[in-house]
This record gives C-alpha cells, sequence and structure tokens, in this order.
C-alpha cells in the first residue's frame, strides 16, 4: 500500500505495516556484551515475549578447516588455541591426540601425565571464566572478581609452564615440548589447597541469593530429547540427565587411573548447569591432586621421556639435535616438509571444558590433512537457542546464553 | 614421466615428494572383530545394501547409497541405540571422482560405540535431509551447504550459516583459494562503499605477509620515513632514530644501566 502524503498527520502515523499483529522483531548482538562473542540473535517477540528465535553466527568465522588443509599438522596447532580460547589447551589436546591416532603413537607416561595436569588446570580456567561472566551477566559483580582473581592464579602457572597465557600451545604431536617449571607443583599445591574455600565463597554468594535464583531456576529448561537431538555435550548434557563424560566412557590420556565423579542432574534448568560446573570445578581439583601424585611417582621411576620416540613423526629431543645429525636431518625434514601420516580416516572425541571437542581427519599420506573438520561443542550449543528461546522472556536470554556456556572462537571457528 | 597434480585443486602443495614413496595405511579391521560392530551391521544390511564396511581406529565405517541415508540413520536411532548425530560433513572429491563424500558421525552412549556413515553423491546431487531425526542437523546441512554448495532435501532453512547470505562461491571447494576467490576480494568494498568505489579502492589484499616497500604507512621503510603524499625516489634521507629525548622527559629518568640493580631472584 502506497503512503499517504499528508502534512496535517505526524510522519509516523503515515507508515503501514505488512503485517497486522504486534510482533516486534528485536536484534540482539552482533555486539552484545553478554552474548559472549559476535552473536547475533533475531528475535520475534510478543510484548516480552520471545515467539522465534534465530541465531545467526559467523562473525568470527576465520576458515580453520580451509587453513588445516593448507598447513603441515605441527603448523595447524596454535591455529587449535583460537578455537575455544578460554581452554585453549585442550583444543592442543584434541588435535594432538587425533593425530596420534591417526599415525598410532604411543606417549610417554610422564608427557601424559602434564598433558593431564595442563587440562584439568584449563577446565578450571573455563569453568571459572564462565562463572565470573555469567554472574556479572547477571549482575553479580563480586563473583566476576572474585573468579577472575583466581583464573588469574591459574593463568600465572600456565604462563609459567608455556609463556603464554591464553594461547598456551603448550602440547605437541607425540607428547609435550618441556617438563613443568619447578615452581608449579607447589604453586598449583597452594592454589588447590585454597580452592575449596573459594568456591564456598561463590556459592555463599550465589546459591541462595534471591536475585541469582530467579534467574537461573526453572528457566532455560533442556529436556533429554532436546539435548540429545541437538548434538549437546558436556554440563549441557549432564545437566538434562545424561550421565555422559567422554573422560569416564572413552578414558583417553589416564583418566582411567584416576577417581573422580560424574556429576549430572535432571532438572536441565539454569540451575542445574550452575551447580554442574561448581561440583565439576572440584572434581578437577580432585584429579589435579592424583595428577601431582602421578607426576611425583614418574619423578622417583625416573621417566624422564617428554616426546614419543617416532622418527618419522616426532623430532628427536633438542640435544640430539643439537649433537647427533641424523636427528638434525630429521629435525630439518619434519620441520620444512612436515610429517605423513599414513592413509586413513580418524574421529577422536575429547571431553573439554565445554563439551566433546572432536576432530576428523581424513589423511591422503600427505603433509597437510586432506579434510579436517573440527566437531566443537559451542556450535550446538549456539544452535539449541532456536528451539530454547521461545516461550522465554527477554531478560531469560542473557541467562541462558551465559548458561550455555558458548565460545564463538569455537563456534565460528 | 611426471605425476599428474589435479589441476582443480589449488589446495596447498607438498614441497617435496618422493614419487616411489608409497604411503602405509591406517590398519583396517573386519567388523566381525567387534561383537556389538557386528551385530549393528547385520542389521543394516537386513534393510539396506552396504557398499563397504570396516573398522578403523575403533570405529565402524559404514558405506551405503546416498538414497538410503535417512533409512540407515532412522535405523540407528531408532532401533541400534545411536541417539546422537556427532558431526556431519562432507569430503570434496570432485578432482578424483566428480563427488563428494558426505559422512555421519554417530554415537551410541549406550553402547559406548561410535559409527561412521558414509556415501558418496555425484557433484549437484543433494541428500536427503536428517533434520527430521536429528535437530543437530539443521545446523550441520546448512553448514554444509554453506561450505560445499551440497543441498539437503527436505531441510526447511536451506541458507548459509557461517557466510554471508549473499557470499558466492564455497569456501571448502579444493577449488577455492586458500586467500579467497576476486568475489571476495572485491566483497568488502562492493558492501560498504558500492560497485563504483571499486577502480578507486581496488581489491582488498588478502596476502597478510604482503610488504611493499615504498608503502611508508605500513612501517615497511622503518628508519626512512617520510611524509603521507611524498613522492619515492628510493634515496630517502635516514630519519635518526633515538630511543629518548635530548635532554630527557619531565620527571622521567634516563636509562643509566651503571646506576641500576639487576634482580636475580625472580620471586623476590
Amino acid at each position: 500500500m502506497a503512503q499517504i502524503k499528508n502534512r496535517l498527520t505526524p510522519f509516523f502515523e503515515n507508515i503501514t505495516f505488512d503485517r497486522d499483529d504486534n510482533e516486534l522483531i528485536l536484534n540482539f548482538g552482533p555486539q552484545h556484551p553478554s552474548s559472549h562473542g559476535q552473536l547475533r540473535l533475531m528475535l520475534h517477540l510478543q510484548q516480552e515475549q520471545i515467539v522465534k528465535a534465530h541465531p545467526d553466527i559467523g562473525y568470527l568465522h576465520r576458515g580453520m578447516e580451509k587453513m588445516a588443509e593448507n598447513m603441515i599438522y605441527n603448523e595447524f596447532m596454535p591455529t587449535t588455541d583460537r578455537m575455544d580460547y578460554i581452554a585453549s589447551s585442550s583444543n592442543n589436546y584434541g588435535f594432538a591426540l587425533s593425530v596420534e591416532k591417526l599415525i598410532g603413537l604411543e606417549v610417554p607416561r610422564r608427557a601424559k601425565v602434564i598433558r593431564m595436569m595442563l587440562l584439568e588446570i584449563n577446565r578450571l580456567m573455563s569453568h571459572l571464566f564462565w562463572l565470573a561472566t555469567t554472574a556479572l551477566d547477571i549482575g553479580a559483580m563480586t563473583v566476576f572478581l572474585y573468579a577472575f582473581r583466581e583464573r588469574e592464579y591459574l593463568m600465572d602457572i600456565i604462563e609459567g609452564y608455556c609463556g603464554a597465557r591464553l594461547t598456551h600451545a603448550a602440547i605437541r604431536i607425540g607428547g609435550v615440548p618441556l617438563d613443568i617449571q619447578d615452581s608449579f607443583i607447589s604453586q598449583l599445591k597452594d592454589f588447590l589447597d585454597k580452592l575449596p574455600a573459594n568456591i564456598k565463597d561463590y556459592e555463599d554468594l550465589l546459591d541462595t541469593n534471591r536475585i541469582w535464583l530467579m534467574r537461573m531456576e526453572e528457566v532455560g529448561i533442556v529436556s533429554k530429547e532436546m539435548a540429545l537431538s541437538w548434538g549437546c555435550t558436556g554440563p549441557m548434557l549432564r545437566a538434562s540427565g545424561v550421565q555422559w563424560d567422554i573422560r569416564k566412557e572413552e578414558p583417553y590420556e589416564l583418566y582411567d587411573e584416576v577417581e573422580f565423579n560424574v556429576p549430572w542432574s535432571d532438572k536441565g534448568d539454569n540451575f542445574a548447569r550452575y551447580r554442574l560446573y561448581m561440583q565439576e570445578m572440584r572434581e578437577s581439583a580432585k584429579i589435579l591432586y592424583q595428577t601431582i601424585d602421578m607426576y611425583q611417582e614418574c619423578v622417583k621411576n625416573g621417566d624422564t621421556k617428554l616426546m614419543a620416540h617416532a622418527p618419522k613423526y616426532v623430532s628427536a629431543p633438542k640435544l640430539d639435535i643439537m649433537t647427533q645429525n641424523y636427528s638434525l636431518m630429521q629435525h630439518f625434514v619434519l620441520v620444512t616438509q612436515g610429517m605423513r601420516p599414513p592413509v586413513g580416516e580418524v574421529y577422536v572425541a575429547t571431553e573439554s571444558p565445554k563439551g566433546e571437542l572432536g576432530f576428523f581427519i581424513n589423511s591422503q599420506g600427505g603433509p597437510y590433512p586432506y579434510r579436517l573438520k573440527l566437531r566443537t561443542p559451542s556450535f550446538w550449543h549456539t544452535g539449541i537457542l532456536t528451539d530454547l528461546l521461545p516461550g522465554h522472556y527477554i531478560p531469560d536470554v542473557v541467562s541462558i546464553i551465559g548458561t550455555t556456556n558458548i565460545v564463538f572462537g569455537e563456534v565460528d571457528r | 614421466m611426471r605425476a599428474y597434480t589435479p589441476k582443480d585443486n589449488v589446495q596447498a602443495k607438498p614441497y617435496y615428494t618422493d614419487r616411489f614413496y608409497k604411503s602405509p595405511q591406517v590398519a583396517k579391521f573386519a567388523p566381525q572383530s567387534d561383537e556389538v560392530f557386528n551385530a549393528d551391521l547385520e542389521a543394516i544390511k537386513a534393510k539396506f545394501d552396504v557398499l563397504d564396511a570396516f573398522i578403523q581406529v575403533e570405529q565402524l565405517v559404514v558405506y551405503i547409497n546416498a538414497k538410503d541415508n535417512y533409512g540407515v540413520l532412522e535405523l540407528l536411532k531408532d532401533e541400534l541405540e545411536y541417539t546422537q548425530l556427532s558431526e556431519m560433513s562432507a569430503i570434496d572429491w570432485l578432482a578424483d571422482r566428480g563427488g563428494f563424500e558426505v559422512f555421519y558421525q554417530m554415537l551410541s552412549m549406550n553402547k559406548r560405540k561410535r559409527i561412521r556413515i558414509k556415501l558418496f553423491i555425484e557433484d549437484g546431487q543433494a541428500v536427503n535431509s536428517v533434520e527430521k531425526l536429528f535437530r543437530s542437523a539443521d545446523w550441520s546441512e546448512r553448514e554444509m551447504f554453506d561450505m560445499f554448495g551440497i543441498e539437503a532435501n527436505g531441510h526447511p532453512f536451506m541458507k548459509r550459516i557461517l557466510m554471508p547470505y549473499d557470499w558466492q562461491g564455497n569456501p571448502l571447494l579444493k577449488t577455492y583459494p586458500l586467500q579467497g576467490d576476486e568475489f571476495a576480494a572485491l566483497y568488502e568494498v562492493d558492501k560498504i562503499y558500492g560497485k563504483e568505489a571499486r577502480e578507486e579502492i581496488g581489491p582488498e589484499i588478502r596476502d597478510t605477509a604482503r610488504v611493499d616497500r615504498y608503502d611508508s604507512d605500513r612501517f615497511s621503510r622503518l628508519g626512512h620515513e617520510v611524509p603521507k603524499g611524498t613522492e619515492i625516489t628510493g634515496n630517502e634521507p635516514a630519519n635518526e632514530q633515538s630511543y629518548q629525548e635530548d635532554g630527557g622527559v619531565f620527571l622521567i629518568k634516563k636509562f643509566d644501566k651503571e646506576s641500576s640493580v639487576i634482580i636475580d631472584d625472580p620471586q623476590r
């Protein structure tokens, strides 16, 4: 319908709409502080209630799968840091493990222990970061400051190990590049001894907090069927009544030697997920204590090897490279041309802090993967917003995005 | 004779290849070697054609016909307890075989097993959408469409997901260069300034390692800077680089190595 030009009525009354309902389309993001990255949500609203949600992603798409097809395997390792940059060692690990499975490498025990330490520290860092940002979104500034303070200790430990705070690249295909520094164990122990009191602090602030409960309880309920159908993993799945943790069910590294519980809940709401994160931090601490013992056992038994011995795929230790001609030649070839894994396909899933992190590699025997597919948990946890948000109100959007724990480096890759 | 390299693959090529090098294979095992997998495979075989099946790196890989994908996944979900579709995507084999391989990565939590269903489609052929079975396929089929141009029949919203809606080309094809094609180089210019600004602005430089030695804006002529817009002759005088202004800055002491203290203990 053409607009009626009438100078007597204000201009906005001249506008005619195609649709005659009260639906308002709200554009949430892509630059919204509580969307934890570049998420754009198109929300169709009836009053304050969402009737349709349409997540739009891709604002951080860097084409990592494409990059992987043009890089040698070791070159891709620092790129994996940029996926889930809150816990980058877990990405490094997922990639390293999948290539090791493809090649059939056995990693030395000491390296395995160090890797487990790094993985669990990363899990703690990720969970603390989750708690801090989600609490901040809801308005709990104190928790944000507390949790970031604890995360800072962990980042210092990691920095001491690999020199980086966020993008660690701390794991290599075939092992780890370095032994842990002298102060690592004592610093970690100090941190772990303090952690229960810290977690209690957070819980004291949040568990019975009226605002927190109102925003969390009975909000964002994900049913078991929905979680399975949407490919949810990690805390998202465990909060919805499936006790599935890859560390427990398909153990990798030395997770079958350590004792820990897999917390789960059948509520499926925001509060259940919050409780799970808190429980998982305690379990991670439990695992870390055990890895410290395992590490000291390694020291006692004289297991000093950190990298697997596989001259076709992994460079020799630095000392050999500097002293032996053959090691130097082999190192030169591996750096300039890259390793050539056998022809075959592998899909390896690991439990990253966010859920199932999978690497699918199709190798055609070349130094570059023929196809590498990154299966990142946050991708599905963003997709589920399509079905999860309708029926909720605008303020719930923020708390739901918070508890899905999505990181956009991982969603867009 | 020189080995043939497909011209329609513009991805990075190995710098050195030994033409007599025979690449080893990742070991494949018969499905009969695992009880659970064997039972699953028999159940699939009873209803559908299975082209090939083997176990590789602890997972069963089953090749089926493209038209059976919905049926097989339905069977896996409803009867064989494979309740989750972890991942699905495609592999570009256009250069070698003229089509794509689509894979579905299935997970059974009750059996603690993973199966990979694979099928081959010709270029331009569509697959049946499995979005009705697994909601996660909603997004992964869109991603596959975005990256490879493979459509899923019966999908409710077959639009691009990671790339912009008005993008042209499918980034994960082997024919698509890593730096992007001509469309990609001009996309943002067109979008922001309009097509008429193309000549003035020029295509986007996507080679991050490119150094223009006459570009004084990018610090490439460090030590020989000239004001912007100056005609570059290549004989610019060297600019004196000094660490701090002569005479020092108010309140800031000039660094003196002799009077400084070196702290040996990092813990202090």
